[in-house]
């Protein structure tokens, strides 16, 4: 077979069907940007999660003078020297912590104004504000729940909080967004499909003439179809490219400028640039192949061999 | 060349069988006549040499190749070895003439050499040479014909199918194209050709076949078109 007659017969048959090529090519790359998005951000989440899971303490928040009198957890007053001691040493009989460390008001007001220094918020706040606290660290994230049992409601205690919890809400929020991306890609992925299913009906109709001659002088099955399957491959590997093209500029936008999440949240390590990299063989693969196995299908019933 | 044995053929959904329990046989060098009224079984007997279609009962025998036990997948290769030609020319508008002859030659895979050599060789032969460069619809009826049945013969194939070639053409012209076959077949190709056309049938005095209904009703060596219509 000879590589270039099957090209220009691709290339006819590509100009020929130039609407229905150019719907194939939006709706590959549109569900395609979508696995990829959402691949991408399972990787978010996962990194994120053995971070912070790495990090996350159950705070023992203490009652403060000015807790003393509006909180009214703390209504019987200020923490005492006697009920911190008590608690130190009731957390370290527990077998579930691993370690415990203290926070003083002062250093709690320090951290904050490290986190959000520029805020307007920080600015009037004042050490005396700030809360002492305990931050326990677990030997197992989930058992959150015996530290909140035994110190919950003690005198001197405002609240016991899981940075746990907190971060379970985002992370599933994250999830629920890449699931929710996988079904719309799912979606466009069928439409897709179906218009390439379509394309193939089309111009295996409006070729029926040279397909029938091929059949005559005995060109092979997979000769006839050739042009048709990788008509579909070209379209579908277009799709892959400007997926791939959605997937760099859009974490070039969300995270480094434009909306420059990097900046905005810089606690958060985002995905490096590797990681979308080791992505698009994948996206280019998947459209590559998947209008190929379309067309094929399509074929074996729009087209006699 | 060409073995029928106790053949039926029956279309879905028809009761009627457009062949009927037809056995014959067709010698290598051999030409032959299938006449018969429409609706006869002309196209059907064709199409089950070309294998367009599957016969219903009996055996067909093409090239010594039983077409019931061929896998659809080795059906190229024995198409490769006939020649058709049809009523309606089947040429492509879009191509120019040697392109028209060559794409046969492409499609299964011959060098460019090869082509541009046998090319202008075989349209020489069916006496076009020099009109490479034009297109069919530039052409005459009977030059359009000539230029299929290059394409046809332009792989040299043992045996040539033609399904009333001289259909859309003027007596004149068609008597230049059964001279044209004439030539093809003293080269050693086999030629079947179903046809309407009595004057040819007559002149050329070769063997004939009749269907009628289905039926071989008559298988004359030197034969004449012998039914009226």
């Amino acid at each position: 077979m000879r590589a270039q007659f099957v090209l220009s017969e691709i290339g006819v048959g590509l100009r020929r069907n130039l609407t229905m090529t150019f719907a194939v090519v939006v709706s590959v790359a549109i569900s395609l940007a979508l696995f990829g998005g959402s691949l991408l951000m399972r990787d978010q989440v996962s990194s994120m999660k053995g971070y912070w899971y790495d990090k996350v303490n159950v705070s023992i928040f203490l009652c403060n003078k000015a807790d003393a009198e509006s909180d009214p957890n703390c209504s019987k007053g200020a923490i005492t020297t006697e009920q911190k001691d008590q608690i130190k040493a009731d957390l370290g009989e527990m077998s579930v912590v691993e370690k415990v460390s203290y926070e003083s008001a002062d250093q709690a007001y320090k951290h904050y104004k490290e986190q959000f220094g520029d805020s307007p918020l920080a600015s009037s706040l004042t050490p005396d504000q700030m809360q002492e606290s305990y931050r326990v660290k677990l030997k197992d994230p989930e058992k959150y729940k015996v530290i909140a049992t035994a110190f919950d409601g003690r005198d001197g205690v405002q609240s016991v909080q899981d940075q746990k919890g907190t971060l379970d809400n985002l992370f599933g929020l994250l999830n629920g967004m890449s699931v929710a991306a996988l079904y719309l890609m799912a979606l466009m992925l069928i439409v897709a499909l179906m218009l390439i299913v379509n394309t193939v009906r089309v111009s295996a109709f409006s070729r029926r003439r040279e397909t029938g001659i091929m059949r005559l002088v005995g060109a092979s099955g997979f000769y006839i179809q050739a042009p048709f399957i990788m008509e579909a491959a070209v379209a579908g590997l277009l799709g892959g490219l400007v997926a791939c093209g959605m997937l760099l500029v859009g974490r070039f936008f969300i995270i480094d400028h434009g909306l420059a999440l990097s900046e905005k949240l810089n606690l958060i390590t985002f995905l490096g640039w590797d990681a979308v990299l080791t992505k698009l063989p994948l996206v280019l693969a998947i459209g590559l192949l998947m209008p190929a196995l379309a067309a094929f299908f399509a074929l074996r019933k729009y087209l006699k061999v | 060349m060409i073995r029928f044995d106790n053949v039926s053929k029956v279309y879905p959904k028809q009761n009627r069988p457009a062949l009927r329990d037809v056995s014959l046989e067709v010698e290598r060098g051999e030409f032959v006549f299938l006449v018969g009224s429409s609706g006869s079984g002309k196209s059907t007997f064709l199409r089950l040499i070309l294998r367009e279609e599957r016969c219903s009962q009996g055996q067909v025998h093409v090239l010594g190749k039983d077409l019931a036990r061929l896998s659809n997948w080795k059906v190229p290769q024995m198409r490769r070895q006939l020649g058709t030609v049809f009523q309606d020319f089947r040429l492509l508008p879009n191509k120019t003439v040697g392109e028209n002859v060559a794409f046969a030659q492409e499609v299964i895979g011959k060098s460019r050499g090869e082509i541009r050599k046998s090319v202008p060789q075989v349209l020489d032969l069916v006496g076009l040479g020099g009109k490479e460069d034009r297109m069919p619809g530039e052409l005459s009826g009977g030059e359009q014909q000539r230029v299929a049945i290059a394409r046809a013969f332009v792989n040299r194939p043992k045996l040539l199918i033609a399904d009333e070639p001289t259909g859309n053409l003027d007596p004149q012209t068609s008597v230049g194209i059964m001279k044209l076959l004439d030539r093809i077949n003293r080269t050693g190709t086999t030629v079947v050709m179903a046809t309407h056309d009595q004057n040819i049938v007559d002149q050329m005095r070769k063997r004939v076949i009749e269907l009628e209904q289905g039926r071989l009703v008559r298988d004359q060596a030197r034969g004449v078109y012998g039914y009226q219509h």
